[in-house]
């Protein structure tokens, strides 16, 4: 696709002088770097509730935002309005960081190279609205027919698709089509008048509607939701204090995004400030853990053809059989520490500026059966869900919450426990690492990233993992 | 604005709508962060957004634009009718009596011109003395994620076709810290902030600056205890998240849901008998304090645990007649879809001991100065966070503690609480200090 055909060309009149004329005024008082972002975005979601479509909401955003950098100092500036004169405003204003002359030299612009790994046609946003409510009816339905004892339903659709545009100062000018949609259920289940237990599932990517039809269906992630909150139902209370602990694969990769990937973010080790900061070529984690994060898995909801800095995502290594490898880059940090752009640039909006942030972080398989993982542990809690995680960067300490688990007793899963929240330290929890399945799975379409006020989607993984040593946050 | 928030109300029923609803937002921010005495970042902008949500008998459908053109806002008008065809008709959906629409008088004190007057320059400067203060208070402060200033000013208004208009202005502005203190190889970080709705009612930056520092310190040498069953007491910044949470579990959609395990407990002994919760959306100058909801009901106050017992859910129109009750105007919403509920005020009321006295009746406890993560099970009550804070030996605070977790059920920590006399608000849900009798602290 040519740029006089792509979406701000052809729909707002965008020309590359129009570009070039923007990024000058953003330097106009100097600088060292300035960059200028489109973006279009519209959404839509559907809710049903008790058995009711109760909610459907669709609407559109349009803004563009204008960076100018100057040593480590950034000015900012944005617009809902994408007349030049705003523009030419939002820019003036981004440049008042800098002082002195302007910046003559500026590389011309030319477009990156061109790929999709999200190759949709139409965008289910682009689709009827009835095939969309039909997925949160038929969810809703499997659900409810899972189990008599689920007495709540609720399934919720949503999609967007945004058009982005990026132009900098260097000469990068790229622009993507980013589809997305996800359907998510939560399920309540209740038996003899105790109280209500909660399971939750949902999934997508930057698919197409059929995806919904064909591969992860209504009935897949109702059935799923429903289950867990069924599994509930005869928990007994979660240990206290150390355990051995047992990760599924999937979902539970949320532990690498806490334990390490966050701690790898560039702009704080850059300040010195995270639990990481210099340990690049130190052992981070038992041998047996490499950990990944690669924005280039085709149709996965943390991948990107280009970041919100015009960068091509790519695959980077983290850390390898436990030494510490990389960092996640952003444009500011790695211009200024000199380091090799990984496409990690990213925002939640043009409202917001850029930062380094995770795309799918995932580990990669090990030699271990699962099975003979979990045959392997006397005594011991086994994760197979979470809910959410956080973490504290520059201590290192990370939590992530267990919505499903099960005790393992003489190497067999036994009960299933309530809700605990598990407690380690980034540098030193992966250490105790002594088993890695040879199940990898990708999560299936879930996770939101949050990291100073800005969502952004993201993709997590892990094979059936055996940690010696974690502290578990129950009241038995 | 009201008048264009008047017309999309118009043009939603020339469209064939039974009933409509407009919610216009304006807003601008700035943001100065400093970081090692230097200028970091420097932010300002503005946008708008228009919401509709409309009735079509007892469908609705919702629409929002962030285009205020003349052919945006009919695309809008558009988009909320086509989704009121797809929705299922709900015998409970519909807006309230005409009587029950309005706000409440006088000035509620949102708005502070001082703020729209500031220049960048002094701006800056309160960030930098923030950091200054932080970063020279103690020689083990080594670095820092930096300070900043940031301010906010905002205008909403809401219309809709039961005649109601309104609109009002608010300003923000805050302080804030994040030092990080190194001790051997154990890095820490904490931070301080301050927010007023006026500049002048600002805290000053050498305090708050100081105050992130005193804290970061305090967390340097933590150790992780031995798990057990103690007194837990929580400083207000973690007692507040306990209020969130009592919260979620009072506001009308997890009630008629029976997601919450405050469902159907209207009139019971569900707290320790000297705890009083309120909800109060008409405290001036408050955070949480507004004229109307955002379906247009006019705030009130309403006592939500009175003496220990369960008085009253916060409820929005559709949650007030789900449970055949009135709407508390707690309504909440973005700028358009379903309302919400939302707190206004929500506060414990403070107790009679000082926050001192509650340390000191503590033998050996545990004062948690940081929650993290998200392990609150609303419908069961389960709770399992993790913690960080100081030891209590003998009614002092001994030493410091992290990488631990703390668990128990909101059940039994309500019937186990106790508040302390300082109660301050520093956002829309306050707590002062709280005790709480037993919890399970997770560790080695």
């Amino acid at each position: 696709m040519a740029f006089s055909d792509s979406f701000f060309a052809s729909k707002f009149g965008l020309r590359t002088k129009d570009l070039e004329s923007y990024l000058s005024d953003a330097l106009s008082q100097g600088g060292d770097y300035a960059d200028i972002y489109f973006e279009y975005l519209a959404t839509s979601m559907i809710a049903m509730d008790e058995s009711i479509v109760k909610s459907a909401t669709q609407g559109v955003s349009l803004g563009v935002g204008v960076r100018v950098i100057s040593g480590e100092r950034t000015g900012y500036a944005y617009s809902d309005d994408l007349s030049p004169e705003k523009i030419r405003k939002a820019a003036k204003v981004a440049a008042c960081i800098a002082a002195g002359p302007a910046k003559v030299e500026k590389a011309p612009l030319s477009e990156g190279q061109k790929r999709n790994l999200y190759p949709v046609l139409t965008a289910p946003n682009e689709t009827g609205f009835m095939e969309r409510v039909d997925l949160v009816k038929r969810a809703e339905k499997a659900a409810r027919d899972y189990d008599p004892r689920i007495f709540q339903v609720q399934s919720t659709y949503a999609d967007s698709l945004r058009h982005v545009l990026v132009a900098n100062s260097d000469g990068v000018l790229n622009y993507d089509r980013q589809p997305m949609a996800r359907l998510s259920v939560s399920a309540l289940a209740r038996q003899n008048g105790g109280a209500p237990q909660h399971g939750h599932a949902g999934g997508g990517g930057r698919v197409e509607l059929e995806f919904f039809l064909n591969e992860k269906t209504p009935e897949h992630f109702a059935r799923e939701a429903a289950r867990q909150a069924v599994v509930q139902l005869d928990a007994v209370e979660a240990p206290a204090g150390e355990s051995v602990v047992v990760l599924g694969p999937g979902w539970p990769g949320v532990l690498l995004h806490e334990a390490v990937g966050h701690g790898l973010e560039a702009d704080f080790n850059r300040k010195g400030t995270s639990a990481f900061t210099g340990r690049i070529g130190q052992q981070v984690a038992s041998p047996l853990c490499t950990v990944i994060d690669d924005g280039t898995i085709a149709s996965r909801r943390g991948s990107l053809n280009v970041d919100d800095e015009g960068n091509p995502t790519q695959r980077n290594v983290l850390i390898e059989k436990g030494i510490l490898r990389g960092y996640l880059q952003d444009q500011l940090s790695s211009r200024i520490t000199r380091a090799t752009a990984t496409g990690n640039g990213r925002r939640e909006s043009y409202e917001h500026i850029p930062m380094p942030r995770m795309t799918n972080t995932f580990m990669l398989a090990g030699e271990s059966d699962p099975e003979e993982i979990i045959r392997s542990v006397p005594k011991g809690l086994y994760c197979a869900n979470f809910g959410g995680g956080q973490v504290d960067i520059t201590s290192g300490n990370f939590v992530f919450s267990a919505s499903e688990s099960y005790l393992i007793e003489n190497g067999k899963l036994t009960r299933p426990v309530r809700n605990a929240t598990l407690i380690g330290n980034g540098p030193e929890a992966m250490k105790y690492v002594s088993m890695v399945g040879n199940d990898l799975k990708l999560d299936e379409g879930i996770g939101v990233c949050g990291k100073e006020g800005q969502s952004v989607p993201v993709g997590v993984g892990i094979p059936t993992v055996k940690i010696d040593r974690m502290t578990v946050g129950g009241t038995a | 604005m009201i008048d264009l928030a008047r017309d999309v109300v118009r043009q939603a029923l020339a469209a064939g709508a039974t009933d409509a609803e407009c919610t216009i937002s304006e807003g601008n921010e700035f943001s100065a962060q400093v970081r090692l005495g230097e200028v970091e970042t420097l932010k300002e902008a503005g946008s708008r957004g228009a919401g509709l949500r409309i009735l079509l008998g007892q469908h609705t459908g919702s629409s929002y634009t962030s285009d205020l053109t003349p052919e945006g806002i009919s695309q809008m008008v558009a988009g909320a009718m086509q989704l009121a065809a797809v929705t299922t008709e709900d015998p409970f959906a519909g807006l309230a009596d005409e009587s029950e629409y309005g706000s409440i008088p006088g000035d509620l004190r949102l708005y502070n011109a001082d703020v729209e007057r500031l220049e960048t320059g002094v701006k800056i400067e309160m960030a930098k003395r923030a950091e200054n203060a932080a970063l020279t208070f103690d020689p083990r402060i080594t670095n820092s994620e930096g300070a900043s200033f940031d301010s906010h000013l905002g205008r909403r208004v809401f219309a809709n076709s039961r005649g109601f208009a309104g609109e009002y202005r608010s300003s923000h502005c805050s302080i804030s810290a994040v030092p990080v203190a190194k001790q051997g190889e154990a890095m820490e970080r904490d931070y301080w902030f301050h927010s007023a709705r006026g500049f002048a009612d600002l805290e000053k930056p050498e305090d708050v600056g100081r105050i992130a520092a005193e804290r970061t310190l305090r967390r340097l040498g933590a150790v992780k205890v031995a798990t057990q069953r103690v007194p837990v007491i929580f400083e207000p910044r973690t007692a507040r998240s306990i209020l969130s949470n009592i919260f979620d579990a009072v506001e009308g959609r997890s009630i008629y849901r029976q997601s919450s395990f405050l469902a159907g407990k209207l009139g019971e002994q569900v707290a320790a008998a000297n705890v009083t919760i309120v909800d109060d959306g008409t405290i001036p100058g408050l955070f949480g304090t507004s004229p109307f909801d955002d379906e247009g009901i006019p705030t009130r106050r309403t006592t939500v645990i009175e003496k220990g017992l369960l008085r009253n859910y916060l409820l929005n129109i559709y949650s007030a007649r789900k449970l055949g009750m009135k709407t508390t105007g707690n309504a909440s919403r973005g700028i358009t879809g379903n309302a919400g509920v939302g707190p206004g005020n929500f506060y414990l009321e403070a107790g009679s001991r000082s926050a001192r006295e509650l340390i000191q009746s503590v033998a050996n406890g545990f004062y948690v100065t940081e929650l993290i993560g998200s392990g609150v099970n609303i419908a069961t009550g389960d709770y399992s966070q993790g913690a960080a804070g100081l030891w209590i030996e003998n009614g002092e605070l001994a030493f410091a503690v992290s990488e631990v977790t703390i668990a128990s059920t909101l059940q039994q920590m309500l019937m186990g609480m106790e508040a302390a006399s300082d109660l301050e608000f520093r956002g829309s849900t306050a707590s002062p200090t709280v005790l709480i009798q037993e919890m399970t602290v997770g560790g080695r």
